[in-house]
């Protein structure tokens, strides 16, 4: 028996005819969405490699049905940039070489953006490495990705202020 | 992993009824779940997806004074909502403590009460274990097993309960909702959890058909101010405990009215530590006192393999979260949640 969903992902609805209840959400937008920015790394919520935003708030896409998220809002690291202009935070992890190899680099960035709309953490580096720790970088990039962190959060703050303003 | 048939109930009697089917597990948000669908240590006939049941992720006060928390309720924001976590500071540091952001953000309230252990013999299907497999027999007795229970444990399996939430949910005497086919119960939740002995396919007192619904806690007052949550890792984040404790103290002119104290990573379940709490009640907080209830709390602690040492480790974080939550509450949770390296001003840091 097939199964229906309708999500939205990055800002488009889509509708899906599953024939398999057992797909997760990281191989609907990898294999069915034709999405595959968003990495398969442990495939067991381990890694954070997968790592996307379901209704604003970063989760594992390995560890989540995708059954489950009928209805659901969904951002991928193919829906952050605007046109050619990159997300502040995708520009800050170049800035601050906040990779190597780059295969875990879609997750962190998805999990910093979240970090970020969580607002948990200021800039202190302590509690941003502690609020990063569910994402692995074998190139241990750490020092840039905290770097790359900071900067952006205060540039999405000034931002957010000239918008008040 | 094996197929199964997906069905998404829109309220708690829809759940109750389809599970009814053989082979039925409850899902929600699935993070302990899927992962061990994914290696065939648990294989459902049919997934009951509770998700979308509306009014189960609520936090909701009580006129006594506590709090009834839905099942839904995800990990991550019952950590950040700032009225509980000035209510049960322990409860708020225990959950941040856990996991990664990622996943504290999916994993649910109900989820966290019935995680399974993070034994990796469970988790192998090639390896024997009397918990997936009852009568295959225990691969970790005599295997790697330097992680498994001190306290609690059978010769049929000697795996520890994982969560760190739960401890301090023990501590302060938390109550479980359950729906079930015969209506509504509650259950203390240090009670819901069974010891293996025989039979360690049993987790817990529930039945089939039974779904937990809310938590609910008692009028957090007395022990707000002095209550902490540590937890010794392997290393310094995301990881699970190899020992914990959670202590909350009611002060009262500078003596211990009541303590309650709790070890997390020792037993099958969260550990109540109630001779170590009659030992601290009415005392003058102090090394010497800690020490003797840290003992009282471990004297039934036997190692079941190359583990004895966490029976020391238990008994020194028991002291030091003493000490810390004697000390007081501290005015902000520290920025590695629960690490007793994490520097929180005033508190004292050489153990």
């Amino acid at each position: 028996m097939p199964f229906s969903i309708s999500l939205t992902v990055n800002g488009v609805s889509r509708n899906v005819e599953l024939d398999d209840p057992r797909v997760t959400l990281l191989d609907l937008l990898r294999e069915r969405l034709d999405l595959p920015g968003t990495k398969k790394g442990c495939d067991r919520g381990q890694c954070g490699a997968c790592t996307v935003l379901v209704d604003g708030r970063r989760v594992n896409s390995c560890l989540a049905l995708a059954l489950s998220h009928n209805g659901a809002e969904i951002t991928t690291i193919e829906g952050v940039a605007r046109g050619d202009e990159l997300h502040p935070v995708q520009a800050a992890f170049i800035a601050h070489d906040g990779f190597q190899c780059g295969f875990c680099t879609p997750g962190q960035i998805m999990s910093a953006i979240g970090l970020i709309n969580e607002g948990q953490t200021g800039d202190d580096p302590e509690r941003i490495r502690e609020a990063m720790s569910g994402n692995l970088c074998r190139c241990a990039a750490y020092v840039g990705i905290v770097d790359a962190v900071i900067e952006a959060q205060k540039r999405l703050a000034d931002a957010g202020r000239r918008d008040a303003a | 992993m094996k197929t199964f048939d997906y069905v998404r109930p829109a309220t708690i009697a829809e759940a109750v009824a389809a599970s009814a089917a053989p082979g039925a597990a409850y899902l929600a948000s699935g993070t302990n779940l899927l992962d061990l669908m994914k290696v065939g240590a648990t294989r459902p006939d049919r997934l009951i997806d509770i998700t979308h049941i509306a009014g189960l992720d609520h936090i909701d006060w009580l006129a006594d004074g506590g709090v009834r928390i839905g099942a839904l309720v995800r990990n991550a924001d019952l950590a950040h909502d700032p009225a509980f976590v000035r209510a049960y500071p322990a409860i708020g540091e225990a959950l941040l403590s856990g996991a990664s952001a990622q996943l504290r953000n999916a994993a649910t309230v109900g989820g966290n009460l019935l995680q399974r252990t993070r034994c990796a013999y469970f988790g192998d299907p090639a390896s024997a274990c009397n918990k997936r497999e009852p009568g295959s027999g225990c691969d970790a007795l005599g295997g790697e097993n330097r992680l498994h229970a001190v306290l609690g444990w059978s010769p049929s399996c000697i795996a520890v309960h994982p969560s760190d939430f739960c401890v301090p949910l023990v501590a302060l005497d938390a109550v479980v909702e359950i729906e079930g086919r015969g209506g509504r119960r509650e259950v203390p939740l240090e009670a819901l959890y069974c010891l293996p002995g025989d039979s360690p396919q049993r987790e817990t007192v529930l039945e089939p058909g039974d779904l937990i619904v809310a938590l609910r806690l008692a009028d957090p007052t007395a022990f707000a101010r002095h209550a902490r949550y540590l937890k010794l890792r392997e290393r310094t984040s995301y990881a699970f405990a190899v020992v914990s404790a959670a202590a909350a103290l009611a002060m009262e002119e500078g003596r211990i009215r009541q303590a309650r104290l709790a070890l997390g990573g020792v037993a099958a379940k969260p550990w109540r530590a109630r001779a170590a709490e009659d030992i601290l009640a009415g005392a003058r907080p102090g090394e010497t006192i800690f020490r003797r209830a840290a003992e009282a709390a471990l004297a039934d602690a036997r190692p079941s393999g190359d583990n004895a040492y966490k029976i020391e480790l238990a008994r020194r974080i028991v002291v030091r979260t003493l000490t810390l939550a004697a000390t007081g509450t501290p005015q902000r949770l520290p920025a590695l949640p629960a690490s007793p390296f994490s520097s929180v001003p005033g508190a004292r840091h050489a153990a």
